[in-house]
């Protein structure tokens, strides 16, 4: 970490505002470091110019891990290890009963693609219980959204480009932890 | 922009009817006449048959004294009578196959029209922000609900007319040795049938014709009132239609096999009857503006209809399953005939019609990309359109005409003649008022709509 690092925090109060303030900013080539909100704001992921996230990708092969494990988790409980007769229908094949087994492939399905998803949103956003709050102004957590900018010797026109963009305070924080 | 049909497309529609139209005429004069044709066109089988019976009594013949003659005598007779009243059976399958090649495809156009007002009444009555600018092209696939509709239950007075054998429990030969049948007959009895069809399809179409006159006549209007007399009839349709679409599949399709019935039925036919409504507002929309009109409707309206084509698929398949689980679970035998006639004489199309409606849509409209692509909506719609024809085929053939089913010239040319007459009413009926919905509160919003 820099030692003297400097960042400005803008704070609004209001999505919409905050949204085009986001690219005003943008389109006068500042760096946004990160943007606080108490809520997901529909559409500044775009406005921030963020990569698209791949957790799609990842539920969807999360999902077919689950529907493997199922299949052959019951292909080995009921046809494999103790042969089962199911709805009075002894063929001892899978795919003959699969139809009893579609609920477990289902639910099986979900839970990996859903239990993975999560494990894998918290490690990618380095969250783990207890684990020390990073926003910088508790407001943040109530109604009120705050845009960290780094500071580089144009702190003045900076300051009055935020506020123009409807900022309702600026501030400038030295080395924030 | 007033929309103006292209003769090339009026052209292809009275194509498709005559086409279509010879077709079922074919279908019609290959049928056969009487017992004696049916027999010759079923042609090897029943021969077969009846060398195995007589070669069995041949057999009994030599072995056993003149005591025996006698009973075989008997047993010959029951055997001459079964082999009768197999010829008759016969006969019915086979002079219904055009009946219910028409039929099926007469039901299901049908029932692309009323699911589609169904889905229109949901956004008027939920007041939805991003659809409004879809609901001309709604009213215009609705506007085929009163001829189609007229179509259906003409045929299903010809039935009762005993034009065709359908529907057997209106046969009073069959009720009458019928002990099931007959405890159904304060019900199932042709004139209360009619009557209760009349009655559901003046329902629906005189909402349909308020709803459009007062969506029509919003857009010159200096207040929001027809707005909100329609958001009101459109509630009351919604009760009303949950209803009588039950009941209405339990009598034109599920009564079709009088033995068997399910309790989901009416939602099973009512998720059929969506996703084809959806898919067909997808298509027609897509075909609007690929011709250059439409220019208010944007990726983000297509994006959500095919979220609802997926969403739809997916309640479809789930019901379907819920219905043949418990039934092939169970494996009780007055219910599990049902499933065993399917998969044994339509296995094909009983489980390729899964693919069709639930393994293409999954994975073709799962990536949200795909659903703002028009080329993969006009895919998977057209996929999911047959494959809900194929639905409706499998719900009535196997009881109509038993395995003697084949997608041939009679099936092909019914799909379409209703085909043709379909887009014929629907774009004619887009020809006669402006694309947009321009004086609805909520076309602003919808106009806006972005994902």
């Amino acid at each position: 970490m820099a030692s003297n690092q400097v960042v400005v925090h803008a704070l609004y109060d209001d999505d919409d505002v905050l949204l085009s303030a986001v690219k005003e900013i943008r389109s006068a080539k500042y760096n946004i470091e990160e943007v606080y909100t108490p809520f997901p704001v529909h559409g500044l992921d775009k406005a921030l110019g963020l990569e698209e996230t791949r957790l799609a990708i990842m539920a969807f092969i999360y999902g077919c891990i689950g529907i493997t494990v199922a299949t052959v988790m019951m292909n080995y409980i009921m046809i494999e290890d103790w042969p089962q007769d199911i709805g009075g229908k002894p063929s001892f094949s899978y795919l003959e009963n699969m139809p009893a087994f579609v609920p477990i492939m289902f639910e099986l399905t979900v839970f990996f693609a859903a239990h993975l998803m999560v494990i894998t949103f918290y490690l990618r956003s380095k969250l783990w219980p207890f684990k020390k709050a990073e926003n910088p102004n508790p407001l943040t957590t109530d109604d009120k959204f705050l845009v960290e900018i780094k500071v580089e010797d144009n702190e003045k026109e900076l300051k009055a480009l935020l506020k123009k963009s409807g900022a309702i305070d600026v501030s400038i924080i030295e080395n924030p932890e | 922009m007033m929309y103006t049909f292209p003769n090339k497309l009026r052209n292809l529609a009275i194509t498709f009817m005559v086409i279509g139209m010879l077709g079922l005429v074919y279908g019609f004069i290959s049928a056969p006449n009487n017992i004696e044709e049916a027999k010759k066109m079923a042609g090897t089988h029943g021969e077969g048959h009846d060398g195995e019976v007589y070669e069995t009594l041949e057999m009994n013949h030599d072995k056993k004294t003149v005591h025996v003659d006698e009973n075989q005598e008997i047993s010959q007779s029951i055997e001459s009578e079964h082999n009768s009243s197999h010829d008759e059976h016969l006969f019915h399958q086979l002079t219904n196959k055009p009946w219910a090649a028409l039929y099926v495809a007469a039901f299901f156009f049908f029932m692309i029209s009323l699911g589609t007002l169904a889905f229109y009444a949901i956004q008027r009555a939920a007041q939805a922000g991003w659809s409004p600018v879809l609901y001309r092209v709604m009213e215009g696939i609705t506007g085929y609900l009163l001829p189609g509709g007229i179509i259906v239950i003409v045929i299903l007075a010809l039935s009762g007319m005993h034009y065709n054998h359908l529907f057997i429990w209106m046969d009073p030969e069959v009720v009458a040795h019928d002990e099931l049948i007959a405890g159904k007959i304060g019900y199932l009895n042709t004139p209360f049938f009619l009557i209760r069809a009349i009655i559901f399809l003046f329902g629906w179409v005189t909402y349909r014709y308020f709803s459009r006159k007062f969506s029509l006549a919003q857009d010159h209007s200096d207040n929001i009132s027809n707005h909100k007399k329609n958001f009101r009839i459109s509630a009351g349709f919604l009760v009303f239609f949950i209803y009588t679409e039950s009941i209405m599949s339990w009598d034109w399709i599920m009564s079709i096999d009088p033995h068997w019935f399910s309790t989901l039925f009416g939602w099973y036919v009512l998720a059929s009857m969506l996703v084809s409504g959806v898919t067909m507002i997808a298509l027609i929309t897509i075909y609007l503006k690929s011709k250059g009109y439409l220019e208010f409707v944007n990726d983000s309206h297509i994006h959500d209809l095919g979220k609802f084509m997926f969403g739809f698929s997916v309640f479809w398949t789930y019901l379907w399953f819920s219905q043949f689980m418990l039934i092939w679970f169970s494996n009780i035998p007055e219910e599990v005939t049902y499933f065993i006639t399917r998969i044994e004489d339509y296995n094909l199309p009983f489980f390729g019609m899964l693919i069709l409606n639930f393994l293409f849509p999954l994975l073709i409209l799962m990536n949200s990309d795909f659903k703002r692509n028009n080329y993969f909506i006009v895919m998977a719609g057209i996929i999911i359109i047959i494959g809900h024809y194929i639905d409706v085929f499998n719900m009535i053939m196997p009881s109509a005409v038993g395995d003697k089913w084949f997608i041939g010239i009679p099936e092909i040319g019914g799909f379409l003649f209703f085909l043709g007459l379909f887009i014929f009413i629907v774009f004619r009926e887009l020809t006669k008022v402006p694309l947009l919905a321009k004086g609805d509160p909520f076309i602003g919003e919808s106009e806006r709509f972005h994902y």
